[in-house]
């Protein structure tokens, strides 16, 4: 990798993003910094990421995009010597203050994993493991949630007759489709997407993105990708992070045809990544 | 030898194959034959010489079952190991209903919650290597000074069952260790970000997964707690009677084998008991290989 297409270049803005005032912001990120022990992996981050958009965080590997997304969800709070300083504000409510419940953050905030990650039980437990932790226990509702889920997932036809087979067995796309459902099925505000298309063939990759396009009228949504075409075709708002940085932030369209930074221009027109 | 690095040829050669893989190859045969010989000699024995034992010839030289061989109540001329039978179903009970709850939990802690590279899991997981190769001898000294002696229990199925539950303590807290640490940790990430607390996502998701592995563990221990003699002479004691309570003093299939050999009069039927004992540690072991089959043949 050329090192010098990475370094810092006279016209640079490193100005946060403003989402349009009309727009309800849901995660609001000020000058958050991340460490796993010594290592530095966000840098003062400020980030405001609008309600009911598609958000896409792009970037090289190890510049910090997946660590983003799961301080999100506190689910670094699971990685040993994990250090995060700063504000996360979820609406008014800063996620990583002591009086945080992680688990009901983590039913507002809902993750959808790089590889399909679907317990080793039947489709219909895979989706009712959430409501049931969460203190559902008709059977009649259950059933309702299941089945919404699994339409909003777009997965309902392909599995209705068998909802009692083994989520081990059905293919890795409709995996990560039962995965979506299972993660509708807790009702969260937003979805965090951590490459979730990366292990999967192009047509369901395909159906992953339509299926992201209708959630979000519904959800906010975050997404990690490494394609950029992807990207361009589900999201809003791009933004672009390099060593643990956020160098520009902007509408999906601005960012690609007209990025300001220099980096930004170099990653996205492949010359480096 | 090898052929010339520019040709492109990939037909064998004309040359002989190499001679210490040949030689490498006929060792490993020979080992393989030689292990399952004495493994198959050892039971084709024990069944030779056993199995004869249970029938006798009537009056009219018929060939009958000797149903004595099992009689409730044991005498030195019938020498039943009915009482030997249920004293071992009794002490595998007691033994494991001390030993799986603390290892299956113990397991757990240092699978989950223990924080990683702990001292103390460093110190359990070398303390449990250590105790797992003891010979039981020595468990069984133990079990005689501190349970028998100490605590006052006297020879009873409980001390035998308290010294082989700490004899296979080890054995059930590494299983649980390492079947819990091999549950992948995407399960557990999934169960966590759906908002479920590390209780529920070990119980639900990840204590499922393990069992098969925990349980191939179990078997593993009752195969010892069954096949034991050495840690029971000295702490449950070698009486001849089944045992109602668990301070009573009783003998089990394995030291009723051990006492007929050692007595001499009855080396027919100590050789019945050892068939009975093979047939039962063979179906656990049997068991325990189908369950971890089943296990390993997971993801």
């Amino acid at each position: 990798m050329n090192v010098d297409l990475m370094k810092e270049t006279g016209n640079t803005s490193s100005e946060t993003f403003h989402v349009d005032p009309s727009q309800k912001i849901k995660f609001n990120i000020s000058d958050m910094h991340l460490y796993y022990g010594d290592f530095h992996a966000l840098k003062g981050i400020n980030m405001e990421i609008p309600d009911n958009k598609v958000t896409a965080l792009i970037g090289p590997s190890g510049c910090g995009k997946s660590t983003l997304l799961k301080s999100l969800n506190r689910m670094n709070d699971l990685v040993p010597g994990c250090k995060i300083t700063g504000k996360v504000l979820l609406e008014d409510q800063d996620i990583y203050s002591p009086n945080t419940d992680v688990n009901l953050l983590r039913k507002r905030v809902g993750m959808v994993f790089q590889k399909p990650n679907p317990f080793p039980m039947s489709i219909y437990d895979n989706i009712a493991y959430g409501p049931r932790t969460h203190g559902i226990r008709s059977r009649a509702k259950l059933d309702e949630i299941v089945e919404k889920s699994l339409r909003d997932a777009a997965l309902f036809d392909e599995v209705k007759d068998d909802l009692k087979k083994s989520a081990m067995a059905i293919s890795g796309g409709q995996q990560q489709r039962l995965c979506i459902a299972r993660c509708l099925a807790i009702e969260p505000d937003v979805i965090l997407m951590d490459e979730p298309t990366s292990a999967l063939d192009p047509i369901s990759t395909s159906r992953i993105e339509d299926l992201v396009l209708e959630l979000k009228k519904k959800y906010t949504i975050i997404i990690v990708t490494h394609n950029m075409q992807q990207a361009t075709r589900i999201s809003d708002i791009t933004a672009f992070f390099l060593l643990g940085d956020m160098i520009e932030m902007s509408a999906t369209a601005e960012l690609f045809g007209n990025p300001h930074d220099k980096r930004t221009e170099n990653y996205i027109t492949g010359r480096f990544g | 030898m090898r052929q010339p690095v520019n040709s492109n040829s990939i037909t064998k050669g004309s040359a002989p194959p190499h001679v210490k893989s040949v030689l490498f190859k006929i060792l490993t045969y020979l080992c393989t034959f030689l292990t399952v010989l004495s493994l198959a000699s050892i039971v084709a024995y024990i069944f030779a010489n056993g199995i004869p034992n249970f029938f006798f010839r009537d009056e009219n030289n018929a060939l009958r079952f000797k149903s004595s061989l099992f009689a409730i109540k044991y005498t030195t001329d019938n020498v039943s190991m009915f009482h030997a039978i249920i004293n071992t179903l009794y002490m595998t009970f007691l033994s494991l209903l001390i030993s799986v709850p603390l290892g299956v939990f113990g397991g757990i802690y240092l699978a989950e919650y223990a924080p990683a590279n702990s001292k103390l899991v460093k110190v359990v997981r070398i303390t449990s290597e250590t105790l797992a190769g003891l010979p039981s001898i020595i468990y069984g000294l133990f079990g005689m000074l501190f349970f028998v002696n100490a605590l006052g229990w006297s020879f009873s199925l409980l001390a035998g069952a308290f010294t082989l539950a700490i004899m296979v303590l080890p054995v059930i807290l590494r299983q649980t260790e390492e079947s819990l640490l091999s549950v992948p940790r995407s399960y557990r990430e999934g169960s966590l970000a759906l908002g479920a607390g590390k209780l529920r996502t070990t119980m639900r998701i990840v204590l499922p997964v393990a069992m098969p592995g925990i349980l191939a563990g179990v078997l593993l221990s009752i195969g010892r707690i069954v096949g034991e003699t050495a840690a029971l002479i000295y702490t449950s004691g070698i009486v001849a009677k089944t045992c109602l309570s668990p301070m009573e003093s009783g003998r089990t299939l394995a030291v009723h084998l051990y006492q007929l050999q050692q007595e001499g009069l009855h080396l027919g039927e100590a050789f019945a008991v050892a068939v009975v004992l093979l047939i039962v540690v063979i179906i656990m072991n049997s068991i325990s290989s189908k369950v971890a089959q089943k296990f390993s043949a997971k993801d």
